[in-house]
């Protein structure tokens, strides 16, 4: 069977298109920032401000009206969560399923600290415990000469 | 004729790499010299037979010998020369005999290049090596043989993506395979000293050469990727924390922190376990990457065709040589002879950090990257993570690491003096206000947080420069003794320098891009202008053209300041009829200090086009920062002590008392 | 403590490609979204009918029985590939059939179903696709599966097929019923 080699991609044409933009500069801005935020359903992997899917349009022009009928950013993203789902959150909530997401990589940290000092305080005791040997007390006394000598 | 001989040649590769693992192996465990000499030539006969396979696809793409169902699939006739190769890897099978045959490269280096590595430990590294290449060679030809035929041979090709027929394209697989295929060799520097059953700081100099070579090239592939990224896709995005990408910068990460790991390892034979763990891990990453792009589990731009069963196999290959590492690991290990000593406060323990820092950021990326997997395995949901994320958590954890990285350099080995370290760092206090000021005046109006970035940046540049300084005494004595030290300092040295002020450099251009980009959009006819940044454009014309596989519009934008014309811009919108595709080619006016980046979008004469329009400040700072880095390691690479491969002898001809540091 | 640090390299391993293995074997695609209308009321619609002489349809007509509802285009490849087991389904009576025409020309969509035949009982047009976004509609062509109250119990993405109707709908539709009579 000779399987599919080609590479999928996607559209890289421009997204906001001039007619698109509202005349607030503020709440365009708005507007971008959330839009960056939501993911293009239909894409690979991009978000609604980079892609030119008509889904994405047709979202980004949702975005607008309700920024311009005064929703908070919060309400719309519960309003495209209510319908699509969790997935179409760039920036993934933070509830009972995420909070190993969010809560990772500050465990990761402390227990790599954690370990980190175990670890060097284990091999500090095996060290202790073990006496030189001959060989090794020679070459200390060599050695601290030699220190002696610079 | 020459496919089936390009198909035979693998089938002969993988009975040279079969050979390769089986009898060096079994020499070493016996101590049988004849049997562990049989590495060199069979890793020479496998590169070189792997060699003729890859030219034989590559002739069937540029003789667009259609009859080859894999160049039927990527390639078309009309398609530049320069495509036409780089189409060899651009789909999954080509891709593939790429991999084995950096693979079997790196084998083949370790067998001329390897001399001053004891016997056993090299044919134990070719063992590894070889076994490796069994595996993948078994992949290609069961799964993904490029070599097999279309009957009746098409009239002509579904032509290449035109996405990928750019000259960044063309180098970045290349290079990028260089660098992770590469961390295979110390994949098996490692698994073969868990077999001996020991390392030292021997093994960590013959190791480092080849550890260099792999982390060079894997930044200058991502750095390759990030940039084509930049100019080809038409929005000047570097960086989405794409799976794929990801999946590259992982080993990446790892790779530096192998890379710093290992200096402890060979300076005070300490920290081995760990060095050896990260080594198996660089290579780990690899092979996940590997797994990731091919198998279909994620979504991503970059992925190739989806198919389930190759994922299979792949993951197989992953469990069995990554599974029997981390066992051998395990059993191994802790039976290793106890390092050198030292207090948290020191070289040591500054490297430490780095590496502490940089395993949180490659886990936190993992878990970004692969928690959607995870959260559907387990309970269905289906969640994304974004860019948002990572920039929330990644950034975070870098910061301190980049404060680090000018302080860990200027603390003594066993024990060092933070006190006189952090004074030593008055410079790097300097340059980091200074620069935090500057950045901010000459950008008030706008947002304040990249000052913090280039604050970061001048203490980290300041730092580096003032380690340079010191161990060349600099205004501490005469300025020409100063220079003949300069000369005497080992070029690892230097590279350290180069890659740290890269990596400033690199942060600065970031936090720029961050948030003081601007962007005009505008809907044109033909002479009209608007203006971003005080400069002036002008749309004089938009012409059709005709290109070799494509038709495209083109437009003239003049770019003028005052009455000086600064730069003309010609972005493009083609047509690739084949692939029924449309691609946007930007211009991009680049200085050093900022990009004016131009693309075109729909329109005709009548309604005018839509033309956008970037200013991106100090963007090629990026490109330039991971230039330096690439460019340290090569320096790095050149040091003369990594071709003798002895352990380093103090050089004592100048009293560094002084100092009150030692430099080792 | 010695030892057992040294297996958590293997032990994460280990649980790492187990979870691999699950969706491999599962062949899920990573980009196909479950709904989040399940058990959900339908949205409330007040879409127009497509034509004048066929009746249009609100959420109150979807209750009192099941219902699959069908978004569709004249433009769109895979409708036309699962317009065979629609006009199946129609002519077999085997459930209500609605239809909804997502982001079309009313003559085109006209057009379409009469070269091809239609098998909705009634049909909306919704022009914008607003209505689609309230559904959780992110392609065409997808099918809803509607209880006699009104709630979404099941979409398929894609084209539907014989397998799809049979393994995945006939089952909870049989299901549905089956608690009718109780």
């Amino acid at each position: 069977m000779v399987a599919l080699g080609c590479l999928i991609y996607i559209q890289p044409i421009m997204a906001v298109e001039p007619n698109e933009r509202l005349a607030d500069p503020l709440l365009e801005e708005r507007a971008r920032m959330l839009s960056q935020n939501i993911r293009c359903l239909v894409c690979q992997n991009q978000s609604i401000d980079d892609s030119n899917a008509t889904l994405a349009k047709d979202l980004r022009a949702l975005v607008r009206e309700k920024l311009t009928a005064g929703a908070t950013n919060d309400e719309i993203f519960d309003f495209l969560v209510d319908r699509y789902g969790d997935f179409i959150l760039l920036n993934p909530p933070f509830k009972a399923s995420t909070y190993l997401l969010w809560y990772g990589p500050l465990i990761f940290l402390i227990v790599g600290l954690l370990m980190t000092v175990l670890v060097m305080k284990k091999s500090k005791r095996r060290a202790s415990e073990k006496p030189l040997s001959q060989e090794e007390r020679v070459s200390l006394s060599k050695l601290l000469e030699q220190k002696d000598e610079t | 004729m020459i496919a089936e001989l390009g198909h035979f040649a693998l089938i002969l590769a993988l009975v040279m790499a079969t050979v390769q693992t089986v009898v060096p192996l079994l020499g070493a465990h016996r101590s049988n010299t004849v049997l562990m000499e049989i590495g060199k030539p069979s890793a020479i006969a496998q590169f070189f037979a792997i060699l003729f396979a890859f030219c034989a696809l590559t002739n069937a793409y540029i003789t667009s010998d259609f009859s080859v169902a894999n160049v039927a699939e990527n390639s078309h006739s009309l398609k530049p020369l320069l495509y036409k190769i780089s189409g060899v890897w651009g789909n999954h099978e080509g891709s593939m005999v790429l991999w084995v045959l950096i693979l079997a490269l790196f084998g083949f280096t370790v067998a001329v290049f390897g001399k001053n590595l004891p016997p056993t430990l090299r044919a134990r590294v070719l063992g590894i090596q070889g076994s490796i290449g069994v595996a993948f060679l078994a992949f290609v030809i069961t799964t993904s043989n490029p070599f097999l035929r279309l009957n009746p041979a098409p009239l002509d090709g579904r032509d290449l993506n035109p996405l990928l027929q750019d000259p960044g394209l063309a180098f970045h697989p290349p290079m990028l395979y260089l660098g992770y295929v590469g961390f295979s060799i110390t994949f098996s520097f490692a698994i073969a000293a868990l077999i001996e059953g020991n390392i030292g700081p021997a093994w960590a100099r013959w190791v480092r050469p080849w550890a260099l070579l792999a982390w060079t090239s894997l930044t200058a592939g991502i750095t390759l990727g990030s940039w084509w990224a930049y100019y080809e896709l038409g929005w000047g995005g570097w960086w989405y924390w794409d799976p794929v990408e990801n999946a590259s910068f992982m080993p990446w990460l790892v790779g530096t922190a192998f890379l710093h790991s290992a200096i402890v390892v060979e300076k005070r034979d300490a920290l081995k376990s760990w060095t050896i763990l990260l080594a198996i891990l660089a290579f780990t990453l690899s092979l996940m990457g590997t797994f990731l792009v091919r198998s279909g589990v994620l979504t991503s731009v970059h992925a190739f065709a989806v198919d389930p069963e190759r994922g299979l196999f792949i993951l197989a290959i992953l469990a069995f040589f990554v599974g029997g590492a981390f066992i051998l690991f395990a059993i191994r290990a802790p039976k290793m002879a106890l390092g050198g000593l030292f207090q948290p406060i020191s070289r040591e323990g500054g490297l430490v950090m780095n590496n502490l820092l940089l395993s949180v950021a490659t886990a936190t990326v993992f878990l970004g990257t692969l928690y959607p997997l995870f959260l559907d395995a387990t309970t269905g949901q289906k969640v994304s993570v974004g860019p948002p994320f990572f920039n929330a958590t990644f950034i975070p954890i870098m910061i301190p690491l980049l404060l680090l990285m000018a302080i860990g350099p200027m603390l003594s080995w066993k024990q060092g003096d933070l006190a006189s370290a952090m004074s030593r760092l008055w410079v790097a206090a300097i340059c980091s206000g200074g620069l935090g000021i500057l950045f901010w005046l000459l950008n008030s109006d706008k947002p304040f947080t990249p000052i913090i970035g280039f604050a970061i940046a001048g203490w980290l540049g300041g730092g580096a420069l003032k380690e340079l300084a010191d161990r060349v005494l600099l205004f501490r004595i005469p300025l020409i003794n100063s220079l003949l030290r300069a000369r005497g300092l080992p070029r690892s040295a230097y590279g350290m320098t180069l890659a740290h002020l890269g990596i400033a450099i690199f942060v600065c251009g970031a936090s720029a891009d961050s948030a003081w980009r601007s962007e005009v959009v505008f809907n044109a006819k033909e002479k009209d202008q608007t203006e971003i940044a005080g400069f002036n454009l002008k749309l004089q014309k938009v012409d059709r053209l005709k290109g070799p596989n494509y038709e495209s519009e083109r437009a003239h934008i003049l770019v003028t300041k005052g009455s000086k014309i600064i730069a003309n811009l010609y972005p493009e919108r083609r047509f690739y009829p084949v692939q029924q595709m449309l691609t946007t080619e930007a211009t991009i006016y680049s200085t050093v200090m900022a990009d004016l980046y131009a693309t075109i979008g729909e329109g005709d004469k009548r309604k005018g086009w839509v033309l956008r329009i970037w200013y991106n400040p100090l963007i090629p700072w990026i490109w330039l920062g991971c230039l330096l880095m690439v460019l340290g390691g090569i320096i790095s690479l050149t040091d003369r002590r990594l071709r003798i491969g002895a352990p380093e002898k103090r050089v004592r001809n100048y009293k560094t008392a002084e100092l009150g540091a030692e430099h080792g | 403590m010695a030892k057992t640090i040294f297996v958590l390299p293997f032990l994460v391993f280990f649980g790492v490609v187990t979870y691999f293995i699950i969706p491999i074997v599962k062949k899920s695609d990573p980009k196909l979204l479950p709904s989040a209308l399940i058990d959900k009321d339908v949205p409330e619609n007040k879409l127009p009918p497509l034509f004048e002489n066929k009746t249009g349809f609100d959420h109150e007509d979807l209750l009192g029985g099941e219902t699959l509802v069908n978004f569709f285009s004249s433009w769109c490849g895979p409708c036309r590939v699962e317009h065979d087991i629609l006009m199946k389904i129609s002519e077999e009576k085997t459930i209500r059939l609605f239809g909804i025409n997502y982001k079309d020309q009313t003559q085109a969509a006209i057009r379409w179903l009469d070269e091809l035949g239609d098998p909705f009982e009634k049909i909306v047009a919704d022009k914008d696709g607003r209505a689609a976004i309230d559904w959780g509609v992110y392609g065409v062509p997808e099918t809803y599966l509607i209880d006699k109250e009104g709630k979404v119990r099941y979409r398929h993405v894609g084209p539907l097929t014989e397998r799809v109707l049979e393994e995945k709908l006939m089952p909870i539709i049989q299901l549905l019923r089956n608690k009718k009579d109780e």
